[in-house]
């Protein structure tokens, strides 16, 4: 047995699990455990109690409210790939999700978990970040919600407290006839990106740009909304030379080198990525197709 | 210490019965409890996939769950995956006839693999195959005699045979 020793409780509903977490010390939450699972085993996490969410329905699933897609903490990254509602509403969040580990770590891993986690080269928080996605927290204290920009702080760092539990994300839809892409780099399918990149277009009725998001996953230590290259796609027209021109400035980033890749590497990958991604969301926007 | 806890699953059709600690993983509890040797482990951290095996017909990582976490859940291991002891599946009579293994460490998780693929999906392109086995490495075979195999189970499979 790798992992050090620790009490299970398997909580059926969300305020049994904020109660134990509000009562027990050195306690983990494990949501699908594609994450923890692997420091659990190398003993880079060791806690005293493992508080598993799986046993709790009212945080897994599904729902539209309104424009606004509700996602459970503990809805599996597998159950979003196939969902039919995700296809057509969401579909930057479909293509996002094929890209995420294998199919044995989409079965039990969970969207929720992944954005807890907060690794900055997953796909799932880059999807809170490019959708202005809302965060659902739970503890014994209360319920609070937390735009995203303010719930990533740094790396694998986020606004959760160690009595709280990320309880749902909240994603504002696009309209209907919204133009998406996704590109991403990795070494092998379903390795973490070394570099991704999507972009969101919603085009009016004069053909030009009247709103756009662009982020990039893999180049810092939290997902990054290029904010500059937005403002600058507003207001024109989608043409060959606009989009190159935001694609540049995505490559004008300072990213992190690892040993995955060099500073100039990232910077050239996200350039490339970006231009395809914006390509891909111009197309589809101007045939009014979303999927 | 932490305290042991009664887990009851159904393991290839049969009820089991054990009383765990709750550190133990669904593969150590396979291996070491039930003696089902045939799910082997690599990395023990999620990356090699030669650990898989089917929970309520799902693919999954048994070195990345814990045997608590299964309580009250059916799972499916090579041993199960015959028709009957001692004999092969259709899936299993395709690795053999495409020289899909060699060394044999990857395969029991291949194939719970490629059997979730199979039921989900009777008729799988290639590139659909080689997607959905990018969660497992084989170091011997270079994959082609798996995607051979996969895709020669699955026509067998949809042409009826059992």
């Amino acid at each position: 047995m790798k992992p050090a020793p620790f009490d299970y409780h398997a909580p059926q509903s969300l305020a049994e699990a904020t109660g134990l977490l509000a009562r027990l010390d050195n306690a983990k939450v494990i949501a699908g455990g594609q994450s923890l699972g692997p420091m659990m085993n190398f003993r880079y996490v060791i806690a005293d109690h493992l508080v598993d969410l799986g046993g709790i329905a009212e945080i897994a699933g599904i729902t539209l409210a309104g424009d606004t897609l509700r996602i459970g903490a503990m809805t599996r990254q597998r159950e979003l790939e196939f969902s039919d509602l995700v296809a057509r509403r969401c579909p930057l969040l479909k293509a996002a999700l094929k890209q995420v580990g294998h199919r044995q770590t989409r079965n039990r891993g969970t969207f929720g978990g992944s954005v807890a986690h907060f690794d900055p080269a997953s796909e799932q928080p880059m999807m809170c970040a490019a959708h202005d996605a809302v965060i659902e927290i739970a503890s014994a204290r209360g319920v609070r919600r937390v735009p995203f920009a303010q719930f990533g702080l740094d790396f694998m760092t986020t606004a959760l407290a160690p009595d709280e539990i990320l309880a749902a994300i909240e994603i504002p839809l696009w309209p209907q006839g919204h133009g998406w892409g996704f590109h991403e780099f990795a070494r092998r399918h379903g390795d973490f990106a070394i570099v991704a990149s999507a972009a969101l277009l919603t085009l009016g009725p004069d053909g030009r740009i009247v709103r756009a998001s662009l982020t990039l996953a893999g180049v810092a230590v939290v997902p990054v909304r290029l904010r500059e290259a937005e403002a600058a796609l507003v207001g024109r027209a989608p043409e060959p030379a606009v989009l190159g021109a935001a694609a540049d400035l995505a490559g004008a980033i300072e990213p992190l080198a690892d040993i995955h890749a060099s500073v100039d590497y990232r910077r050239h990958l996200a350039r490339v990525l970006t231009e395809r991604a914006l390509g891909d969301a111009a197309a589809r926007a101007a045939a009014r197709t979303t999927p | 210490m932490s305290a042991k806890r009664q887990i009851s699953v159904e393991v290839n059709g049969a009820p089991r019965q054990a009383e765990i600690e709750p550190r133990l993983t669904l593969a150590d509890f396979l291996r070491h409890t039930l003696d089902l040797t045939g799910t082997h482990v690599g990395c023990e951290h999620g990356v090699c996939g030669a650990c898989t095996v089917l929970i309520d017909g799902r693919s999954a990582r048994s070195c990345l769950t814990f045997a608590v976490q299964v309580d009250g859940r059916a799972l499916t291991t090579i041993e199960g995956l015959g028709p009957a002891p001692g004999m092969l599946g259709v899936l299993q009579e395709a690795f053999q006839r495409h020289h899909a293994l060699q060394c044999g460490f990857c395969t029991p998780g291949m194939l719970t693999t490629l059997t979730e693929l199979l039921n989900d999906n009777p008729d799988p392109t290639e590139d659909e195959v080689r997607e959905v086995i990018t969660g497992n490495l084989c170091r011997c075979t270079g994959y082609s005699g798996i995607v051979a195999a996969a895709l020669d189970a699955a026509r067998r499979l949809r042409e009826g045979e059992a």
